[in-house]
């Protein structure tokens, strides 16, 4: 047991030692929820837009203002032309663009009828579709104001609740995920580049000559890691409650639980990569390649697993993060007791078993 | 320049007798072009519905299959109480419950108005804000229908209507893969360039192998120049590759010209040579270069416009946006193959990255010392 310590000190040391990389780790996950939280959303608001006005009359100026004071758009210009239309989309300068035909106003007034044409950029669809709507509803709004406000019969009224997350805010999808990643990545990806800098560097050597079992050694270099991470975790959970201002809506004990189930299957798999790997770069490689890119894409929080085909969605089940990201906000956002997850845990537990199986197996005492 | 032709042929000699390197370079291309693309579709469709339908009349059935007609949404659960539609929610066997209350039909009728009850998930808000809103979309039309059921309406609109036409320029099917494809291979260019140049000098600091070229008469240029020129051009070779994938898997095709696109490559490709160079002078060991490099390159990415609209971001990012490489090749690369823009319409974008590039390089010469410790 003091052996075993003595060797926990050490890599302590190796990392406390080492103040940039240190430095980084706890860093960056704040910096991670900080973007994420603040800088990232999918929410559209000042958009750039040009408005081509051939009528130039009362009705098409009310509905100008209206469009420009509105927070989703920001007026750039005023174009004459289809071709200033054009020229303004291809130097990137607005999203949408607002058409009015000559003779708005008469059309309006004598034929109860006119049309507004919107043109959108639709390189990015998502973006497109809620600008055209939203511009749309300004429209519809400043329809109703000219016509009399009459009831109409047979109305249905809709009333909408958005559940866990009124706001809409983009945080309460984001945090779940930064902690999957952010975990994947300070355990899985330093424990097997600092397992396999040993073997580069050729101290691995006097290691394995070292009276402690093999397996023992391996235990030591991830607890320092697994301290990191449970930092990590804190600093996660602070930021996203008191700057953020998501709560933790469950229990904190069972989120912490579950963090550290997923952070001990997230070593296991730095372990197995170690074995494999001769080189810090191809550790990196391996890292990122079977986790990183993985953990971003099949865990669901940035992209919609629903919307992959059916193969891809049957490779998410193998990614560990997915089932944490669950986990985190079943618990975290939903409020959700165990009840609600233990296939999910039980699934970890399995994967973390079967991980450790196969990297102590593999495990070799002597140098190749 | 004999110096530099030799360093050339040992920096790339020893490239290609790396065959891990060699694989990475083109298995990572195959990978995030073929798999990133298809995972990377933010359409929203298949909301997954839940209905609570507490009336069981005509209209109520008439009223949900016209929301599932529509497209957007699948009939996933149709529970008896709003309770255990709640509970299809929590399971995320569901994303949004209508409940339809008794006596909805009757109301409807009778009093001329019925209430009907949403409820989203709203944890993705993305999702949320278009489910719901197609939803009510879907409402109002049967709403339509059902007046022209009961009321006769004149021919000449009594009142005065606006009619909204669309037109969806660059994409008029809204594919969602023109416009992560090209961006994802900015990314993967991005990736390649600061991660590879930036471990390869750290490596040979770990090794000790620097220690030959400090003592040799190589001038610190020509170090500079030796380790950036390859790296360049294997960042080029793989746009290329990434373009072929793009052609011949997708048929993505720029409307504008490709010697655009390389011109601005390779400009870019020095500011991101540049700066995985100048990382790799402070690094000292690989685990830190790596983890540097991985660091900033994912804020690069992340505030990139890749994902998400910079318009969005607050101030302060969009400002960090500016001093984001990444971003102006993103940008460059949608222009060019979705809108056809040309050199002319990209000259800010060059210039900005000009500068990018002198600054990155200049301060990575500055900083190498030939003296260890």
């Amino acid at each position: 047991m003091k052996q075993f310590l003595i060797f926990v000190k050490k890599e302590c040391l190796h990392i406390w030692r080492d103040k940039r990389t240190l430095f980084i780790l706890i860093v960056m996950p704040v910096v991670q929820i900080l973007l994420y939280g603040f800088a990232l959303t999918n929410e559209v608001k000042n958009a750039k837009i040009a408005i081509f006005d051939q009528s130039r009359d009362e009705a098409t100026m009310v509905i100008s203002d209206r469009i420009a004071a509105s927070r989703y758009f920001d007026l750039i210009k005023n174009v004459h032309s289809y071709k200033d239309v054009e020229a303004t989309f291809r130097e990137g300068k607005i999203r949408l663009a607002i058409v009015f035909p000559l003779g708005f106003r008469n059309d309006l007034l004598h034929t109860n009828h006119a049309q507004i044409q919107l043109i959108a950029d639709a390189t990015d669809p998502n973006t497109a579709n809620m600008l055209t709507n939203y511009a749309t509803a300004i429209i519809n709004d400043y329809q109703k104001s000219i016509t009399q406000e009459q009831e109409l019969p047979y109305t249905i009224k809709t009333e909408v609740r958005m559940l866990y997350n009124p706001e809409l805010k983009g945080a309460y999808s984001f945090v779940p995920g930064v902690m999957a990643l952010v975990l994947m990545l300070v355990c899985a990806m330093m424990t097997s580049i600092s397992i396999v800098r040993e073997k580069e560097i050729g101290t691995m050597e006097v290691i394995l000559v070292s009276p402690l079992k093999p397996f023992r050694i391996i235990i030591a270099k991830t607890i320092p890691y697994l301290m990191v991470s449970m930092l990590n975790i804190a600093s996660i959970l602070l930021l996203s409650v008191y700057v953020l201002d998501v709560p933790i809506a469950g229990s904190l004990g069972l989120l912490i639980a579950e963090s550290v189930l997923f952070t001990i299957t997230s070593l296991s798999v730095g372990i197995l990569i170690s074995n494999t790997a001769r080189t810090q770069q191809t550790a990196q490689f391996t890292s990122l390649m079977s986790l990183f890119l993985p953990t971003l894409l099949f865990s669901g929080f940035l992209f919609p697993v629903e919307n992959m085909p059916l193969p891809l969605q049957v490779i998410s089940n193998i990614v560990p993060a997915k089932w944490y990201y669950i986990i985190v906000k079943s618990v975290m956002i939903k409020g959700l007791g165990f009840t609600a997850i233990w296939k999910e845990t039980l699934i970890l537990m399995a994967m973390t078993m079967v991980l450790l199986g196969i990297s102590i197996k593999n495990f070799k005492i002597r140098l190749a | 320049m004999r110096v530099l032709k030799f360093l050339l042929q040992k920096e790339l000699r020893q490239i290609f007798r790396d065959k891990a390197i060699i694989r990475v370079l083109f298995i990572m291309p195959m990978i995030q072009l073929l798999i990133l693309p298809l995972a990377a579709d933010y359409e929203i469709k298949n909301i997954n519905l839940g209905v609570v339908d507490h009336d069981h009349s005509e209209y109520s059935r008439k009223l949900v299959n016209k929301i599932i007609s529509s497209g957007y949404f699948k009939l996933k659960d149709y529970s008896p109480s709003f309770k255990e539609g709640l509970h299809a929610i929590e399971k995320d066997k569901t994303d949004l419950i209508l409940e339809i209350p008794t006596q909805f039909e009757r109301d409807l009728v009778k009093e001329n108005e019925a209430t009907l009850f949403v409820a989203v998930n709203a944890i993705n808000g993305v999702k949320a804000g278009l489910g719901s809103a197609y939803i009510q979309g879907i409402i109002q039309g049967y709403n339509q229908d059902v007046r022209m059921q009961w009321i006769q309406f004149p021919r000449i609109n009594p009142q005065p209507t606006i009619e909204v036409t669309f037109s969806d320029w660059f994409n008029p099917n809204m594919n969602y893969r023109v416009f992560m494809v090209p961006g994802i291979l900015v990314m993967l260019v991005t990736i390649i360039g600061s991660s590879f140049a930036s471990n390869n000098i750290v490596r040979e600091k770990e090794m000790g192998t620097i220690e030959q070229i400090n003592v040799s008469p190589i001038k610190k240029w020509q170090f500079i120049l030796g380790k950036l020129i390859p790296f360049w051009m294997l960042a080029l070779v793989v746009l290329t590759f990434g373009f072929t994938i793009a052609r011949v898997v997708y048929g993505i095709v720029p409307l504008g010209h490709y010697i655009t696109i390389y011109i601005f490559a390779a400009i870019y490709l020095l500011a991101i040579l540049g700066l995985g160079l100048l990382l790799s002078t402070y690094a000292q060991t690989q685990q830190q270069s790596m983890l540097v490099s991985f660091f900033l390159t994912m804020i690069f990415n992340l505030l990139s416009g890749l994902f998400t609209p910079i318009e969005s971001m607050p101030a302060w990012a969009q400002m960090i946006t500016k001093f984001n490489p990444v971003s102006y090749f993103i940008e460059v690369m949608r222009m060019v193959v979705l809108k056809g823009s040309g050199l002319s319409d990209i000259r800010y974008h060059i210039l900005a990255m000009l500068g990018f590039a002198i600054f990155f390089n200049s301060w990575a010469i500055l900083n190498y010392r030939k003296r260890s410790g």
